[in-house]
């Protein structure tokens, strides 16, 4: 399989071999950290809006493959809007750098990117579409704390309408056989083009409102944050954040052997107390962030095919 | 059809036949025919023996690209086209709607980078051809037909 000069933009780009085949080397990446692999190549990380976590894990990234970092990150989303379009901006910066990281708040911008550049593009991010090496980490950590992708039993919680994470996740996992559970409040259930398309695919998933009814079924239960402004009404808002917030009540309801994972940052979701058991892997899944990303890096860059 | 055609028949253009009764002042406006010096004819609420009630546009002079060929399929999925030569019919073409349609179409979602970004050719993956449904290729995002604009 050869990735290099490859765009990273949307995991529906990749088959499942391809899927595996990034896992495999984020393997090989985290049991090999400081190579001077990437010596002497350029990564351009354009974040054009803030996103402090994705863009350090890619300068860390990058840098513990020995190579160097330029680029830029933004708040002021009129600047984008008032000045050169994005397409010359990835025009100008494909000749300062080998491979581009781009955070954008449009949908679609990444693919442009990528079309504009004949370097190597990596999407970090495109506004509600997709964000795939988050995407890819996620799978990793699960595949890493559970040995294994096929036949599990995955439920999601929280805000599953609006959540990108989980739409991209749900789309990864349906290669691997898995049997899901949406648990949400009504209005921000699984949006019904997903569910669709898991019906067309043959894979298994209730919907569900209350977590306690279906937890000892599940090996991985992925959490995400409710947002507050998706909400009409604050009194709904304050009905629901209560209602899947995680502690250590959950313990007698569950598998031994059940992963709890989050995206970060967390506000209330997953209490304090659920950190030091077994069961949380979301520290463990953001480091996973950086074998990735390095993975990522080095295959569209062509060092490991 | 000869028949019908005779009706004011056409030297050199193009008929475009078997249009949805309601679509077919809709097609006049989406085909955008300004520039054509030829006589355009618009009939409506002709009996079909297949459609019940049907339009028909005839243009004079003007034989249609594949790209306005599209656009027709669009919005009338069972319509004929008929290029015309010196009173004939020349080629008969079914229209079709492609896997891949480039430029005509809008996306519907305003955050989409084609609604933001200048120059930018929209193109959308068909993953329905009758009821129309459409993947935006930079959103990813589905549009059915009741959401599709054409530009
Ligand atoms: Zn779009």
């Amino acid at each position: 399989m050869n990735f290099k000069n490859r765009d990273i933009i949307s995991i529906h780009d990749f088959s499942k071999d391809e899927l595996l085949s990034i896992l495999k080397t984020a393997r090989y990446m985290e049991k090999n950290p400081n190579t001077n692999l990437l010596k002497g190549k350029i990564l351009a990380a354009l974040f054009f809006e803030p996103s402090t976590r994705t863009r350090l894990s890619f300068i860390s990234a990058m840098e513990q493959l020995g190579g160097e970092v330029i680029g830029f990150a933004t708040s002021n989303i009129t600047s984008i809007k008032k000045g050169e379009t994005l397409w010359d901006t990835i025009k100008m910066v494909e000749a300062y750098s080998d491979v581009a990281v781009i955070r954008h708040p449009m949908e679609g911008s990444a693919r442009l990117a990528a079309e504009a550049s004949s370097k190597p593009v990596i999407n970090a991010g495109d506004g509600a579409n997709q964000h795939p090496t988050q995407t890819l980490l996620d799978l990793y950590t699960i595949q890493k704390v559970k040995g294994k992708l096929d036949n599990l039993h995955i439920g999601m919680l929280g805000d599953l309408k609006y959540g990108r994470t989980v739409h991209s996740l749900v789309t990864a996992l349906s290669h691997f056989k898995p049997t899901f559970y949406f648990i949400a409040p009504q209005a921000l259930q699984m949006p019904q083009t997903y569910l669709d398309e898991l019906k067309e695919k043959k894979i298994k998933f209730y919907l569900e409102s209350n977590l306690m009814k279906v937890s000892k079924k599940l090996d991985i239960l992925y959490a995400t944050r409710i947002q507050e402004e998706r909400f009409a009404d604050p009194i709904e808002y304050e009905k629901y954040r209560g209602i899947y917030k995680l502690d250590t009540s959950l313990l007698p309801n569950i598998k031994k052997d059940l992963k709890i994972m989050h995206p970060l940052p967390r506000v209330d979701e997953i209490d304090k107390s659920l950190d030091e058991t077994e069961h949380a892997v979301y520290f463990e899944q953001a480091a996973n962030g950086i074998p990735v990303r390095k993975a990522l890096l080095a295959l569209v860059l062509g060092k490991i095919k | 059809m000869k028949k019908e055609l005779s009706i004011s028949a056409i030297k050199d253009g193009t008929v475009v036949d078997h249009i949805p009764n309601n679509a077919a002042l809709k097609l006049v406006d989406i085909l955008d025919l300004k520039g054509v010096r030829g006589m355009i004819s618009i009939a409506t609420n002709l009996t079909s023996k297949t459609m019940g009630k049907k339009g028909i546009i005839k243009i004079s002079g003007k034989d249609l690209t594949k790209e306005e060929v599209d656009k027709i399929a669009l919005i009338a999925p069972h319509a004929t086209v008929n290029i015309i030569k010196n009173y004939d019919v020349k080629q008969k073409i079914k229209v079709t709607i492609p896997q891949v349609i480039n430029k005509i179409i809008k996306c519907s979602n305003p955050n989409c980078i084609t609604n933001n970004e200048k120059n930018v050719i929209t193109k959308f993956y068909v993953l329905n051809k009758d009821p129309l449904k459409v993947r935006c290729h930079y959103c990813e995002r589905n549009m059915e037909k009741e959401d599709i604009s054409l530009l």
